[in-house]
């Protein structure tokens, strides 16, 4: 048994996002009139914005009302100076999941099972990914071989999916939102190719790509740093005419992706729409806005 | 990102004709790095009419023309022409409503108020306009107790129940200040045949101050009878109209008042002030139960219809939505619904579902879904694969409640015949047997007005 421990320590942690978190699309949140001491199995799955635990209160069904509208935790009672003990639970566990969500991996088959070209930047592991941002911008010489090898013909767009700070982002919300802008552009009259997925990757990954592959836009899609409120954001980063030393001001960016924002499908359909404006505009980011404004 | 839309509003009542002209303003909510959400902001009134008496050609038609009119004038007035009005509706109620032509003086004047502007009635759009216009649903959203608003004109009183900003119930009662009229001396000179068997008093009959307010105060324990604070008699049923269901209050709520009569409970007017019964149902609403514990006169009283059919008709969409080779304004959609259990059913069965609701429809219509939050794309395709075969080569009108029009149009977009017209919007709930009219897009969501009902004839 020490010796499968030991084995085991040397590897990475391979957990799927969605293992970590088992509200997707998991049984429905508990609506609660929940009392402070009560056994809760799962304290994950009680719905904060029902949840209120303030004792005597003088208006309490009003606050419930006003609570309902906010996902901050709100009326929430004290001990004394302290929190009480749900809440401190509570706490723990979604930033236990927000920091679940950045140190667990993409599967290792995501790539190959959704027929995604399958890349991984300068970064080794983890640990250097989220020390040294420089590494996740750019790929070695084996990496951007394999672009060029597989990315032919300088396309006008290409899908690129990072796991970036969410891998349960990426699970949760890439695959749909993706076939939703393909879709989408197919509508319009545009064929997008192949995709890419890169592993350890930073937004500026999508300027390299267009450096190496010619492409007319690279549209990413990238998991949020994740937060106390979902551990599954994801966003888009669109770059028309990427490079490596592009303005950051020259993206245009559709964040907040995920089941209680905008949902992924829906989400990829804007972001078609967006996509082909950028194309017949051949301008992103802050330059798309003043063309729209003037 | 902000839109400003020219309302119109016209109220075709049983005592009263009034129009508005409002500005109602659409903002985007979400910050530039989000997906756009249009939302209304703001609605401001530019110009109220004066109250017309409603024109009728006799006790069974209303005159057409003179409305026609009135409405030209007002325009004049207010500065405005046809071709500048965005939205609005025009909306007869009351008794009116029961008048043979209403019908077809309702569609000439809504063509003749401007493209936009769609013709609505019946009895539980006019309580919801009337409660919107009162401001008694934005006053619910901050009570315990639910508000029953009470719109009481001159033939008919409109009831709407509301908790937490959200209409729970309407109800319509043949309770009105112009239910009897007299003259300077006291003297009838209309009784309306709603009355027949509940007061003995013929036309030609003159009655006393206290004999005329017996009946105001047993019209007055009709609407206690509503709020659920009188024992209820077979006289609330016989004072329901025909065409609304029975209000039913249980628990406290808050009463709160528009409509002519309104003004007539705030303030004491001499019983024959107006030359009907209108002073003395005030009166008596004032003295009532109704009055007794916590309740509110609306923020606007005599023009709550109006205001709300004004201001309140038109609704946005949810902001990513599709369309194409469709024409706007489309009128008088109607609406084909689909249950949320039926929308899980296998792709052949929900097509023959879909095609069956389609067919059954007097025209083409639209067809309405509750869609799923946060669907997975194969989902989308599954609808649009089920959609695509029922509708064939017909044009095709989806309404979802869930946020995922535009993804589903972009499916229905690739497997439809391009000539095919197609249009899909989100977040609009479309209740079984009403109508839909969509209007004109608002930034990237467009305006549409849910109407329950349209006169038969």
């Amino acid at each position: 048994m020490v010796a499968e421990i030991l084995k085991s320590m040397g590897q990475e942690p391979m957990v799927k996002g969605s293992e970590y978190y088992p509200r997707d699309p998991g049984p429905a949140p508990v609506d609660t009139h929940f009392h402070d001491g009560d056994f809760v199995e799962d304290v994950t799955l009680l719905d904060l914005r029902k949840l209120y635990l303030v004792e005597n209160p003088e208006k309490g069904e009003q606050y419930r009302k006003l609570k309902a509208k906010t996902p901050a935790r709100l009326g929430s009672g004290r001990s004394g100076p302290r929190y009480k003990t749900l809440t401190m639970l509570r706490f723990r566990a979604d930033h236990a999941a927000a920091q679940d969500a950045v140190f667990s991996q993409v599967a290792e088959d995501y790539a190959q099972k959704n027929g995604l070209v399958s890349l991984q930047t300068r970064c080794k592991d983890k640990d250097e990914y989220l020390t040294r941002p420089d590494l996740g911008r750019i790929f070695d010489e084996e990496n951007q071989a394999k672009l060029r090898r597989e990315i032919t013909g300088s396309p006008k767009v290409l899908i690129v999916i990072g796991d970036g700070l969410s891998s349960a982002a990426i699970h949760a919300n890439a695959m749909d939102c993706m076939a939703a802008i393909r879709d989408g552009l197919k509508a319009k009259g545009i064929d997008t190719g192949k995709a890419v997925f890169v592993r350890y990757c930073r937004v500026g990954a999508g300027d390299a790509i267009g450096d190496v592959t010619g492409c007319e836009l690279v549209c990413m899609l990238v998991g949020e740093r994740p937060g106390l409120v979902t551990d599954k954001s994801m966003s888009a980063y669109i770059t028309y005419k990427p490079h490596i030393g592009v303005s950051e001001s020259s993206r245009t960016v559709v964040s907040n992706i995920h089941a209680q924002g905008t949902p992924a499908v829906e989400a990829g359909a804007h972001i078609a729409s967006l996509i082909d404006t950028i194309l017949r505009k051949k301008v992103s980011g802050v330059g798309l806005h003043l063309e729209a404004g003037a | 990102m902000s839109s400003i839309l020219c309302s119109v509003g016209v109220d075709v009542g049983t005592t009263t004709t009034q129009l508005v002209v409002s500005q109602i303003t659409a903002e985007n909510k979400a910050s530039s790095f989000a997906v756009p959400e249009m939302e209304i902001t703001g609605r401001e009134i530019l110009y109220k009419s004066p109250i017309h008496f409603t024109p009728l050609l006799s006790g069974e038609l209303v005159d057409g023309e003179k409305i026609r009119a009135i409405v030209d004038e007002e325009y004049a007035k207010a500065g405005i022409r046809r071709e500048d009005v965005d939205t609005g509706a025009i909306i007869i109620t009351g008794e009116t409503s029961r008048k043979e032509n209403a019908g077809t003086v309702l569609a000439a004047i809504s063509d003749f108020a401007g493209d936009f502007v769609v013709a609505t009635a019946g009895p539980d759009l006019e309580s919801v306009l009337a409660a919107k216009g009162a401001g008694a649903v934005d006053a619910s959203e901050h009570t315990e107790k639910p508000v029953l608003h009470m719109d009481i004109g001159g033939g008919t009183s409109n009831l709407a129940l509301i908790g937490d900003g959200k209409i729970l119930r309407t109800g319509c009662l043949n309770v009105g200040g112009r239910l009897m009229k007299f003259d300077d001396t006291g003297c009838i000179t209309y009784i309306s045949p709603v009355l027949q068997g509940l007061v003995s008093y013929r036309t030609g009959e003159r009655i006393t101050e206290n004999q005329a307010m017996e009946v105001a105060v047993m019209l007055a324990q009709v609407l206690e009878m509503a709020a659920g604070l009188r024992q209820t008699g077979e006289i609330l049923s016989r004072l329901t109209t025909q065409e609304a269901q029975t209000i039913e209050v249980a628990g406290e709520v808050i009463p709160s008042f528009s409509g002519g009569v309104a003004d007539c409970i705030a303030q004491d007017f001499s019983w024959l002030e107006f030359g009907d019964l209108g002073p003395l149902l005030g009166r008596a609403i004032r003295r009532s139960r109704l009055c007794q514990g916590q309740y509110r006169l609306g923020s606007e009283t005599i023009r709550a219809t109006v205001i709300g059919a004004g201001c309140h008709s038109a609704q946005l969409s949810g902001s990513t939505v599709y369309y194409r080779n469709v024409e706007l304004p489309l009128k008088n959609l109607q609406v084909a619904t689909i249950a949320l259990q039926e929308q899980d059913l296998p792709g052949d069965k929900l097509a023959h579902i879909i095609a069956q609701r389609l067919k059954s429809l007097e025209q083409w219509g639209v067809l309405a879904l509750p869609g799923w939050n946060a669907p997975s794309y194969g989902q989308v395709t599954a609808l649009a694969d089920a959609i695509t075969r029922a509708v064939q080569d017909q044009p095709c009108c989806i309404v979802l409640e869930e946020d995922m029009a535009k993804a589903l149009g972009h499916a229905l977009a690739l497997r439809l015949p391009e000539s095919t017209p197609c249009l899909c919007i989100d977040r609009v709930r479309l209740p079984q047997n009403s109508y839909l009219d969509v209007g004109a897009p608002v930034g990237p969501a467009i305006s549409v007005v849910v109407k329950t009902l349209i006169l038969s004839h």
